[in-house]
């Protein structure tokens, strides 16, 4: 059997505040197969970010063990598409430049690196944009040209912190199903933050829904929806039947 | 664009002139004011009957200054980084560059002269100790405002410090890095004159000294005048190199212009 592309296995984490430790994370399991769109929600603050910076080996975890392809005793930074809640597109590059930002951590060619950026702006729709600064794109380009330098680093696994929070619906929306096209044509894996339940259930194969802090996995569902997803199967009986158990959930968990 | 011009240079050329006129009328008004203050027309005329010895002075001032300014943006550069390297190099260092700008520079002067001679040289290590410090805080500071997510990112990359440094803290300071030198760049030319104050076979500085012994005046004030006149066009060249080098800075201070208009405008703020 192939191993899971992620693997999380009993991982906590707590933090210094002062004299006291702060429980984050109780021991989380959690798994990723190969290609499988899989969504983490939760109430703000409650640590998933954390859990992240985990799976992306920017800390380690107190005690458990995080795997990706099966491998859980070598360094996993650089080994995953990590894109952060902001853009944090370098205002100095230009659209295709930021783009190549991975490939020349990689020190991939330059010649190279820009041959394969272009390609991937064409493909998803912004070659247009290629040469223009980030200042002057919109909110929701400046999502997609993370995203794409996120792909072109590491498409196979990606780790997406709310992508499109900051978005209006119109534009959230637009994003969403060009995350799904994207997705469907590099067969990513993919481990998506979000606290927008209908975001979730659009998009993903699996949810998973977290606790307040200290986090736990409160429920597992399997969205049993047909591909490639549309909008209006939001509207499907037992989709709305979800949504609401999701939000009464986490309604419980939101800490005022 | 012109219109633009003499909008934000107008103001000051107005200033000027009505003060320059005031001057001149005070002084033909009381004429023995014109013995410790000439005029600025005598000043004038006093440059151009001097102007082939005032050009042949001025010509080693200029290289003392550039060649000046050129080692201490490396020495700041250089010191910047080392500023950065740890919190324990930052605390070793930075004491030890704020007590060398106490060092007052005019007394150094004397020194250098015995040290390295009639040179070159001393002028242009006067100049560097004018100027390295300004470059070399502010292009710290640049380097300590990176965007914690952004070194995340790079850290998620598996991005080591020298290509965290390269790919996105040097470039981000960049900014930081010409506001340093704009100022330095002003200090430059005034250091170069006090190096020369002491002694040298030719330049502005000595010039100036010679001048004001044998009593002339007003060819004190037009070297004066000149020495202004270099300074801002080393602060000039300055916003020029800044412009061309960062046209992403000037686009970024005009959301969603259009890409061509980038960069052409003179203080756009």
């Amino acid at each position: 059997m192939q191993s899971p592309k992620l693997l999380v296995q009993g991982v906590s984490k707590s933090f210094r505040q002062g004299s006291q430790w702060l429980e984050t994370l109780r021991p989380i399991d959690l798994e990723v197969a190969p290609g499988e769109f899989v969504s983490l929600i939760g109430p703000s603050g409650c640590g998933k970010s954390t859990l992240f910076n985990i799976i992306a080996g920017l800390e380690q975890p107190d005690s458990g063990s995080v795997a990706i392809d099966g491998d859980e005793k070598s360094q996993r930074t650089g080994k995953t598409g990590y894109m952060p809640q902001q853009p944090l597109l370098l205002p100095w590059r230009s659209v295709e430049e930021n783009v190549m930002l991975g490939l020349d951590v990689r020190r991939v060619p330059r010649q190279q690196a820009r041959v394969q950026a272009r390609e991937l702006l064409k493909h998803f729709g912004l070659s247009d944009f290629a040469q223009h600064y980030p200042a002057t794109l919109s909110g929701g380009m400046r999502q997609r040209v993370a995203l794409l330098r996120t792909v072109l680093f590491n498409p196979k696994f990606l780790l997406l912190d709310e992508p499109f929070g900051a978005l209006d619906a119109l534009t959230r929306l637009s994003c969403q199903m060009w995350l799904l096209d994207l997705w469907q044509e590099v067969h990513a894996s993919v481990l998506f933050i979000t606290h927008d339940v209908r975001e979730a259930i659009l998009l993903s194969d699996r949810i998973y829904l977290m606790s307040a802090r200290p986090a736990q996995i409160l429920r597992v569902a399997e969205v049993h929806l047909e591909r490639p997803r549309r909008a209006a199967q939001l509207a499907d009986a037992e989709v709305v039947q979800l949504e609401q158990e999701l939000i009464a959930l986490l309604v419980k968990e939101q800490v005022l | 664009m012109k219109l633009r011009w003499l909008a934000s240079y107008g103001p000051a050329f107005v200033l000027t002139v009505a003060l320059l006129a005031i001057w001149e009328l005070a002084v033909r008004a009381d004429l023995s004011l014109a013995n410790f203050l000439p005029s600025p027309s005598s000043i004038w005329s006093a440059l151009s009957l001097n102007w082939g010895v005032i050009y042949d002075n001025t010509i080693p001032t200029l290289m003392e200054t550039v060649l000046g300014l050129f080692v201490s943006t490396a020495l700041g550069l250089l010191l910047a980084i080392l500023l950065d390297l740890s919190s324990w190099s930052r605390r070793a260092i930075y004491p030890l560059l704020i007590t060398s700008q106490t060092v007052p520079l005019v007394a150094l002067a004397p020194l250098m002269l015995i040290w390295f001679g009639f040179g070159i040289m001393p002028k242009v290590i006067i100049v560097t100790l004018y100027c390295f410090f300004p470059i070399a805080v502010a292009t710290a500071d640049g380097l300590a405002s990176a965007e914690p997510d952004l070194l995340k990112l790079l850290k998620s990359m598996g991005a080591s410090r020298w290509q965290t440094l390269w790919l996105v803290r040097l470039p981000g300071a960049l900014p930081s890095f010409y506001s340093g030198l704009r100022i330095a760049a002003t200090y430059s030319v005034t250091g170069a004159i006090v190096g020369e104050f002491v002694g040298a076979e030719k330049g502005l500085g000595i010039y100036m000294v010679t001048s004001a012994n044998s009593h002339a005046i007003p060819v004190v004030f037009a070297t004066i005048f000149i020495t202004a006149i270099l300074s801002l066009a080393f602060f000039s060249l300055v916003n020029i190199m800044e412009r061309l080098t960062l046209p992403w800075y000037h686009a970024s201070r005009l959301p969603l212009q259009d890409a061509s208009s980038m960069g052409q405008r003179p203080l756009a703020r």
